[in-house]
């Protein structure tokens, strides 16, 4: 397309407009459907975008942080327990080390056995909260060290958790592009079918202007503007609305967990933003091949 | 200007015209008549390119017709002027956007021609009506808009279908009136009607000759209708 054909697209041409009669309702349908294709585009984003952000934050935070738990008869508890927190500051690649008192642990077992239980009673394990440095430790290592030095110690670095909940948000995040690769299949779909209806609506109006020797690109490009811009209009009516939407959605707190972390974070915010230009791109190749198929078979 | 080769046109159900030949030269004033059916809007249709012929050559301005892309088919209908028997306007438009539609499908600059569309439609005679929509004109004043679009690219010919089909006999003296005009502006013009009142009429004020389509072949009609 040469620069002029483009300006005259985007500024149009007031007179030009005008040979296509105007028509209110297949354009009404047009803005609508594009609106509510934008508005689902921006929740699919959004939990792409929160799914990716979870499963990154599920990896790193659970690959630093591992739990020492010390299985032994109570007399000997305490001498493994410092034996074991001996071994970990000894450990390069592990920041701190701490055993949790009593008070925590209890904390930890409340939600099961409710606060009125005298947990201190119970023959519990001593548990001891590790937290990896940047470059994290050789988990392999200290266990075979742990296990000649402290028999009761068991370090359980989370991999069994991790997982699989890294790999169920990383399936989110795929989910979610699937869905925005097929809403803008289906954008694409439904202005080709309009652009359609459309053509066929004015075939005659198309066959006059071909009598008084107006090109095929001419004709196309009445077609073309309009439903560009149309999809360009519905498409930023929709993402307004799916953004305010999100941004009224609950901030992420640590008790709503998952759900509340729905939502967009700093420059992800204009993530959005860039769906009605590609909306209005969809329309402009919907409509352009089937304004020039349609075109071409005419005599 | 447009050339009619062993021309033949087989709608499918048979065949409509044979082995037709005609040269429409530079500046004549032809008439093509024959009964209804004969086949003279297809003659007409063949010489603009909206057909093509089954058989034979068009020319027009020394390409062949057949071998034109739609895109040179439209330069082409931009240099013949045509008056369709139903006139074909855009019904949503006034009549002066209509008659204005070849200038703004070809790119033409509207503002810069205001004063040539004025002065065509005093010419048509429809300044009065110049803001009405096409349905709410008279046969006549149909036939003349038609009329008025189809010369305002300044073509050199000019070819018009049965032009005086639905309007009276002093409406139709007019139309004659016009396209004698044109033709003494040097237009060459194709006119189908089988009014041949009208045929005699403009004998009188131009050298015509009479084209009759008969029995599937052209025929020069003689000189003394």
């Amino acid at each position: 397309m040469t620069e002029g054909r483009l300006r005259k697209l985007i500024l149009g041409d007031a007179q030009a407009d005008r040979v296509v009669p105007p028509s209110g309702f297949t354009a009404q349908l047009t803005l609508f459907v594009s609106g509510a294709m934008a508005f689902l585009t921006v929740f699919a984003l959004a939990l792409s975008m929160a799914s990716g952000r979870l499963a990154d934050q599920w990896a790193e935070e659970l690959a630093r942080a591992a739990t020492l738990r010390i299985n032994a008869p109570a007399e000997q508890r305490a001498a493994q327990t410092e034996a074991a927190l001996e071994i970990l500051r000894q450990t390069p690649g592990v920041a701190t080390a701490r055993a949790l008192t009593g008070a925590e642990q209890a904390a930890l077992l409340a939600p099961w056995f409710g606060a009125g239980v005298p947990v201190g009673d119970l023959p519990l394990p001593q548990l001891i909260e590790v937290t990896g440095d940047d470059a994290g430790y050789d988990a392999q290592g200290l266990r075979l060290r742990l296990q000649a030095e402290v028999p009761g110690a068991v370090l359980d670095d989370h991999t069994r958790w991790r997982a699989p909940l890294v790999d169920a948000a990383q399936a989110l995040r795929r989910l979610a592009w699937v869905s925005i690769l097929l809403i803008g299949g289906a954008t694409a779909a439904m202005i080709t079918l309009a652009a359609n209806a459309a053509l066929a609506a004015n075939a005659q109006v198309i066959e006059v202007l071909r009598l008084v020797g107006a090109l095929d690109s001419y004709i196309a490009q009445a077609f073309i503007r309009r439903f560009t811009l149309r999809a360009l209009t519905g498409t930023a009516v929709g993402v307004a609305a799916g953004m305010i939407g999100v941004f009224l959605m609950p901030a992420a707190s640590a008790e709503g967990g998952f759900l509340t972390g729905l939502g967009f974070q700093g420059l992800g915010w204009l993530a959005p933003l860039l769906i009605p230009p590609l909306g209005a791109l969809v329309a402009f190749a919907a409509t352009t091949r089937a304004a020039t198929k349609r075109l071409g078979e005419l005599s | 200007m447009i050339e009619l080769e062993n021309v033949g046109y087989n709608y499918g159900g048979g065949e409509l015209l044979n082995g037709v030949s005609v040269q429409l030269a530079p500046g004549s004033f032809h008439f093509l008549t024959g009964p209804s059916g004969a086949g003279k809007t297809t003659l007409l249709k063949l010489c603009y390119g909206a057909l093509n012929p089954t058989a034979g050559r068009v020319r027009a301005f020394n390409m062949d017709v057949h071998g034109l892309d739609r895109d040179q088919m439209a330069y082409l209908r931009r240099r013949v002027g045509v008056v369709h028997q139903d006139c074909r306007f855009l019904d949503h438009l006034p009549v002066i956007e209509n008659i204005a539609l070849p200038l703004l499908v070809s790119g033409r600059e509207l503002s810069h021609e205001e004063a040539n569309l004025q002065e065509l439609l005093n010419w048509v005679g429809l300044s009065e009506r110049a803001h009405a929509l096409p349905p709410e004109l008279s046969g006549g004043e149909r036939q003349r808009a038609a009329l008025a679009r189809s010369v305002i690219l300044s073509p050199d010919v000019i070819i018009a279908d049965e032009p005086t089909g639905n309007v009276d006999w002093e409406m139709s003296q007019r139309l004659l009136q016009l396209l004698v005009e044109l033709n003494r502006m040097g237009k060459t013009i194709l006119v189908a009607t089988h009014d041949l009142s009208l045929i005699r009429a403009a004998k009188n004020q131009v050298q015509a000759r009479v084209l009759r389509i008969s029995n599937r072949q052209l025929q020069l009609a003689g000189a003394d209708l």
